[in-house]
């Protein structure tokens, strides 16, 4: 067991956001967080990297108290891709030399460089590499954001939308991307998502959130017409395509 | 040196290289300036005796007093004082997450100009007027200096304060920043209203700032903050980058983003503090040496960090010199020129750059 999640409750000033938030994810898979706008999906996902410092509960990576750990400890063994990368004056390689930054000292060894350019040519980006960010398409920067995740050499990477504003083709490049690394490299990880059947397609694990609580969770066996229906207030009905679950609006 | 597209460690190594190399160019030009601003001047020196005189022959002895009492502090200050503009503007542009940060952002300078005129009015600094060169000079300029050091850190410490209750958000710190400088420039017109012409007159001609108030000592105080802080920035230069690929991003790789944030106004503030004090309020170099800087080097502050001191130290010193010579036998306080020359400079850049 890779992560275990128990009991989590987060609060806004006075307003209750999250509460008996409990889950756990085995290594190599990928679990989506999925519910409506607004019902804390974002801010579940920053609780596990505590960004988000929650009320009480339990987070458990590899055995260890996530919320007892150091920031730079934490950043050690969790990735984490917000929604946006801001565009800056520094190359595609600059950025992804940050994700060496929880391990470095005071400078760069020649290993920390290796590793970075052993990532960009794991995914592909050697064109993206010396190109300034701010001239980076949406897609390209997320690539960006994803391999500064890996670079970190995380064993739970944690992904906000990684493919909301993202062309068809990106979507697909993007999840692929994290889909191999998951399964690759003995890690794990969480995205919040929005697209079903996206998520469907590439997830292992759903976690259904809806008034700040888990309204379901389990694998894509588990997953029903009335969970979504529940979730979503949309009727749907989930179709079989080649293998593939489709979630079709009925209404 | 050559490599294949696949060894992408290689080109980056080249990539960082030439900001070395720009790096590099500004030290020796930063050099050979500073022995060109000693040479010139109401008495000209060979450049060959300024480096003879510095390396400890004597030449002539009016050389000797001319260069070691009046024209290497007034270098060496411009210098000292523009890298330290340049290097807090760097910072104060990445923690606040703004192109329009400067040393200035939050009120210090208004808040020193306060202080001085507080001081003068109401402390009693005083002021003796007509002596040659200098209209107007301050009686007692220690206690000036003092008021203006309080004042500046007391709007630091008010902006602390606000950052406590209401978080270190750049919002926060330039609203406040904003407002506290409209309060102390409104303090200041109260001021000069009950001033005599003589006090009005001090008031004014301190804030010009000018490289040639500060001795030897002063010199030495400046340096040292100055040097501490480029230390301190340095240090944290990987934070930096973080956190201008997001905040988010940044804590996401375990940098105390608010921590930074603090620490990082904290130092820009002492370090204007003090310059303004000794010095006056002299503008634009902390606005624009990092503009200047990021468009040769970018953002990357492993680089932009020194750059920018280079770069401040280096525009500053021919400001000043330029100033000195301009309008002999009068000498400008190198303040008018820095606004002078900013403005333009601030356009240009604007519509030859690919953002600010």
């Amino acid at each position: 067991m890779i992560l275990e999640v128990d009991g989590v409750e987060f609060q806004y000033r006075s307003n209750e956001v999250l509460k008996d938030i409990k889950f756990h994810l085995k290594k190599n898979e990928i679990l989506s967080i999925l519910g409506p706008n607004g019902v804390g999906k974002t801010t579940l996902l920053k609780c596990m990297n505590a960004i988000l410092k929650p009320k009480r509960g339990t987070i458990l990576i590899e055995e260890e108290n996530v919320l007892k750990l150091e920031q730079i400890e934490i950043a050690r063994r969790l990735g984490y891709v917000p929604q946006r990368c801001e565009p800056a004056r520094l190359t595609a390689f600059d950025v992804i030399l940050l994700g060496r930054m929880p391990h470095m000292k005071w400078n760069l060894s020649t290993e920390d460089v290796m590793l970075v350019e052993a990532t960009i040519k794991k995914l592909h980006l050697e064109e993206l590499a010396l190109r300034y960010i701010d001239e980076l398409s949406g897609g390209e920067l997320q690539k960006v954001g994803i391999a500064r995740a890996i670079a970190q050499n995380p064993k739970l990477l944690l992904l906000d939308e990684p493919t909301s504003s993202l062309d068809l083709r990106n979507q697909l490049e993007i999840l692929n991307i994290i889909r191999d690394f998951v399964k690759k490299e003995n890690v794990s990880a969480i995205m919040t998502m929005h697209d079903l059947n996206l998520a469907l397609r590439y997830s292992d694990k759903f976690l259904f959130l809806k008034q700040g609580t888990i309204f379901a969770y389990g694998g894509l066996e588990d997953i029903t017409p009335e969970i979504i229906e529940g979730v979503y207030g949309v009727p749907v009905t989930i179709q079989n395509y080649n293998d593939v679950s489709i979630v079709i609006p009925t209404a | 040196m050559s490599h294949q597209a696949g060894d992408i460690a290689g080109l980056y190594k080249e990539h960082t290289a030439k900001k070395r190399t720009y790096i590099m160019v500004g030290f020796v030009l930063l050099l050979v300036v500073s022995v060109l601003s000693i040479s010139t001047g109401s008495v000209d020196i060979p450049p060959q005796d300024v480096i003879r005189t510095l390396a400890g022959d004597t030449v002539s002895t009016t050389w000797d007093s001319i260069i070691w009492n009046v024209r290497l502090p007034q270098v060496l200050t411009a210098l000292v004082a523009g890298a330290g503009l340049a290097v807090t503007g760097v910072v104060m542009q990445s923690i606040l997450r703004n192109p329009l940060g400067s040393p200035f952002t939050l009120g210090i300078s208004n808040a020193a100009a306060f202080g001085a005129a507080f001081s003068v009015i109401i402390l009693g600094a005083g002021s003796t007027s007509s002596r040659v060169g200098d209209a107007v000079t301050i009686n007692n300029p220690y206690i000036t200096t003092v008021a203006a050091f309080v004042f500046a850190m007391l709007v630091t410490m008010v902006i602390l304060g606000f950052s406590k209750v209401r978080g270190t958000s750049p919002e926060v710190m330039i609203l406040v920043g904003v407002a506290m400088g409209s309060l102390f420039t409104a303090g200041t017109m109260f001021l000069q209203y009950f001033a005599d012409d003589v006090q009005l007159a001090s008031m004014v001609f301190w804030t010009f700032g000018d490289t040639a108030r500060a001795s030897w000592e002063e010199l030495g105080l400046i340096t040292a903050i100055v040097g501490a802080s480029i230390i301190y920035f340095t240090f944290n230069r990987w934070r930096y980058n973080a956190i201008d690929a997001g905040d988010e991003t940044a804590k996401g790789l375990g940098v105390n983003v608010e921590k930074v944030r603090l620490w990082g106004m904290l130092w820009a503030s002492l370090v204007t503090a003090i310059i303004v004090a000794f010095l006056g309020v002299i503008g634009f170099v902390g606005l624009i040496c990092p503009h200047m800087a990021r468009r040769l080097i970018g953002d990357d502050h492993r680089f932009l960090i020194t750059g920018s001191v280079v770069m401040g130290a280096l525009l500053l010193l021919c400001a000043d010199t330029m100033a000195r010579l301009m309008m002999q036998p009068y000498q400008l306080p190198v303040a008018v020129l820095t606004s002078f020359l900013g403005a333009p400079t601030f356009i240009y850049l604007i519509l030859k750059g690919r953002r600010i």
